[in-house]
Parts: C-alpha cells; sequence; structure tokens
C-alpha cells in the first residue's frame, strides 16, 4: 500500500506544482497588472452595433445523443481493460462472458447504424 | 502526519468545497465545472485508497465523458436559472430542514451499524497485495465469472440506454438534401446530361 501510494507521489507534486503555478499567475496579475477600469471595455462588441439577443441559445438535441453514444461506448471500452490486462489468467467462463458482453453492444451498435444514428443530416 | 494523510485532508477539503460551489453558484456553467473538481478530487481519494483503476476510470468516464453531458443538458434546457437562483433564499429552510433530516438519518444509520461476524471472510476481493497483482488485474480476475450476472446486467443497461438515448432523441428532419456519395460516384456521362437538338426558332419544351 505504502509502496504503490509512493509511485504516486511524482504525480502528487506535480499537481500542487500545476495548482500552485496557476495561483501564482493569477495573483501576479491581480497584484502587477495595470488596471483602467471602463464600461466599454467590458460592451459586447459586435462588429459595432449592439448584440441583438443573448448568446445563450437552445442547443440541438443531436448534441446529447452524440455525447450519449460516446458515454456507453466509453464504459464498454473501460469493461474491456480489466479482462485484456487478465487475459492470461481468466477462465473460459470470463472469456466468453466478454464475448456475449460485446455481441449484445455490437447489437446496440448496429441498431444505431441502421437507423442512421451518427449521421448528421 | 506523512503525506498520504495531507493528500487526504488535502483531496477531502477541495472535494467538499466543490460540491459546495456546485450549489451555490450562480452560473450553472460554473456548476458543472466545479463538478469536474469535485469528481477530480474523488479520483484523488480512490488514489489513497489503493483503488487505482477506479480512480482512473473517475477521470475519464466522468470528468470526460459525463460532466460534457451535464454541460449539453445545462446549455440544452435553456432555462433562465439567474432567475430560479435569485428566490433560492425562499427555499432554504425547507432545503435545509430536508438536510437536517437526511444527516440524522445518516447518522442514526451509521450508529446502528454492525457487521456481521462471517462479513469480512465472505469478501471476495480482499485487498490486492502488493506484490504481483495489482488493482486493474484483480478486478479482471473477479468482474467477469465470479459476477458473471452482473457484468451482463451491465451490458444490457448500456443497451438499453443506447436504444433508449435513440428512440427519445432521434428525429430525422424531412427534405433535407443528403449527399449519397454512392449515387455520385455510380453516376456516368450517357446518364449525366442528354443531348437535344434544338430547332432554329423553338425554345425547349
Amino acid at each position: 500500500m505504502e509502496n504503490l501510494l509512493s509511485e504516486y507521489l511524482p504525480i502528487l507534486i506535480f499537481l500542487g506544482v500545476a495548482v500552485g503555478f496557476g495561483l501564482i499567475l493569477l495573483l501576479s496579475a491581480l497584484v502587477v497588472a495595470v488596471r483602467r477600469p471602463d464600461p466599454e471595455k467590458v460592451s459586447a462588441y459586435e462588429c459595432g452595433f449592439n448584440a441583438f439577443d443573448d448568446a445563450r441559445m437552445k442547443f440541438d438535441v443531436r448534441f446529447y445523443l452524440v455525447a450519449i453514444l460516446f458515454i456507453i461506448f466509453d464504459l464498454e471500452v473501460a469493461f474491456l481493460f480489466p479482462w485484456a490486462v487478465a487475459f492470461g489468467e481468466i477462465s473460459m467462463t470470463a472469456f466468453w462472458s466478454m464475448m456475449i458482453f460485446l455481441f449484445v453492444l455490437t447489437a446496440g451498435f448496429a441498431y444505431e447504424w441502421k437507423k442512421g444514428a451518427m449521421e448528421w443530416e | 502526519m506523512g503525506v498520504p494523510e495531507l493528500a487526504f485532508y488535502g483531496f477531502a477539503v477541495t472535494m467538499i468545497a466543490a460540491a459546495l460551489l456546485v450549489v451555490v453558484s450562480r452560473n450553472p456553467v460554473h456548476s458543472v465545472l466545479w463538478l469536474i473538481l469535485a469528481f477530480l478530487s474523488s479520483a484523488g481519494l480512490f488514489i489513497l485508497l489503493g483503488a487505482e483503476f477506479l480512480a482512473l476510470l473517475l477521470a475519464i468516464v466522468y470528468v470526460g465523458a459525463v460532466a460534457v453531458l451535464f454541460l449539453f443538458v445545462v446549455m440544452m434546457l435553456d432555462v433562465d436559472f439567474a432567475s430560479l437562483k435569485a428566490n433560492m433564499s425562499k427555499y432554504f429552510p425547507l432545503a435545509a430542514l430536508i438536510g437536517v433530516v437526511l444527516l440524522m438519518q445518516l447518522a442514526l444509520a451509521y450508529g446502528a451499524w454492525t457487521s456481521a461476524p462471517e462479513a469480512r471472510s465472505l469478501r471476495d476481493a480482499p485487498m490486492p497485495t502488493a506484490e504481483g497483482m495489482h488493482n486493474t488485474k484483480a478486478l479482471g480476475m473477479l468482474l467477469y465469472d465470479q459476477y458473471f450476472l452482473l457484468f451482463q446486467t451491465a451490458g444490457l443497461i448500456l443497451l438499453v440506454a443506447l436504444i433508449g438515448a435513440i428512440v427519445l432523441t432521434l428525429r430525422h428532419r424531412e427534405g433535407i438534401k443528403r449527399q449519397d456519395p454512392m449515387r455520385q460516384m455510380a453516376r456516368d456521362p450517357a446518364k449525366a446530361m442528354e443531348l437535344k437538338d434544338v430547332k432554329p426558332g423553338q425554345g425547349l419544351s
């Protein structure tokens, strides 16, 4: 356990350095930078005229579909990792269990393809 | 206090602060960003527990995918969150009451907690020892045959999610000109154009 954690020490140090560096940059900007606030500086600039409406608008639902399909196959791959790492020592049951799992998701993939869910109009 | 303890307190404090900011920050997009910070610090806590695979999975799946999904949902709903947040103080007493009730339930459950004497020996997954077996491999040896049914159920749940997402959100729009590469490539000059002999003084009919 101690051994395992000591292997992660460089990552922890790196994390600390990253956070510290970011903080230093932000704070130095706060301390050193010249500041002359002006309402015109923060107003929206759209080629000279005022903004027509809010920049926040409805997202197309198709982005959501792409994202959720991505998550599903991301998880499928996540299940493959331990299987692949232990591949030399797993039983036949484990092998065929993964084959069934892959078959089920491949059926879903075929359905998705057939329905044209991956096409962008 | 050693480095692991310091790291634990650092991650834990970061996680709780980030979780608090998820709730109180005004901009929902900022909430999602704080949520990502909370996920990352809980990944750090997982590593401190020795669950490396789960920690990295948390980073990949939750930070990489679920947070993006939340961002999409926040942007897609197009609700005016500022006005919702404005009367948050009105709902604060009710929320505080529910929070206190939940906290007391947790305290009761924790106070009455006893583990069965044989539970420890029944565990299938002892802590992988430092020599030889690492975390991912220990999971791999266990998950696919000992927990066959649960694993297949996970696959079926993924399938249901896939089909459900497609059924609920997929609408093909009518009247959109699609490009069909096969048809384009199958064209030949004989079909593509036609020569007409136009008599003088007459147009094409």
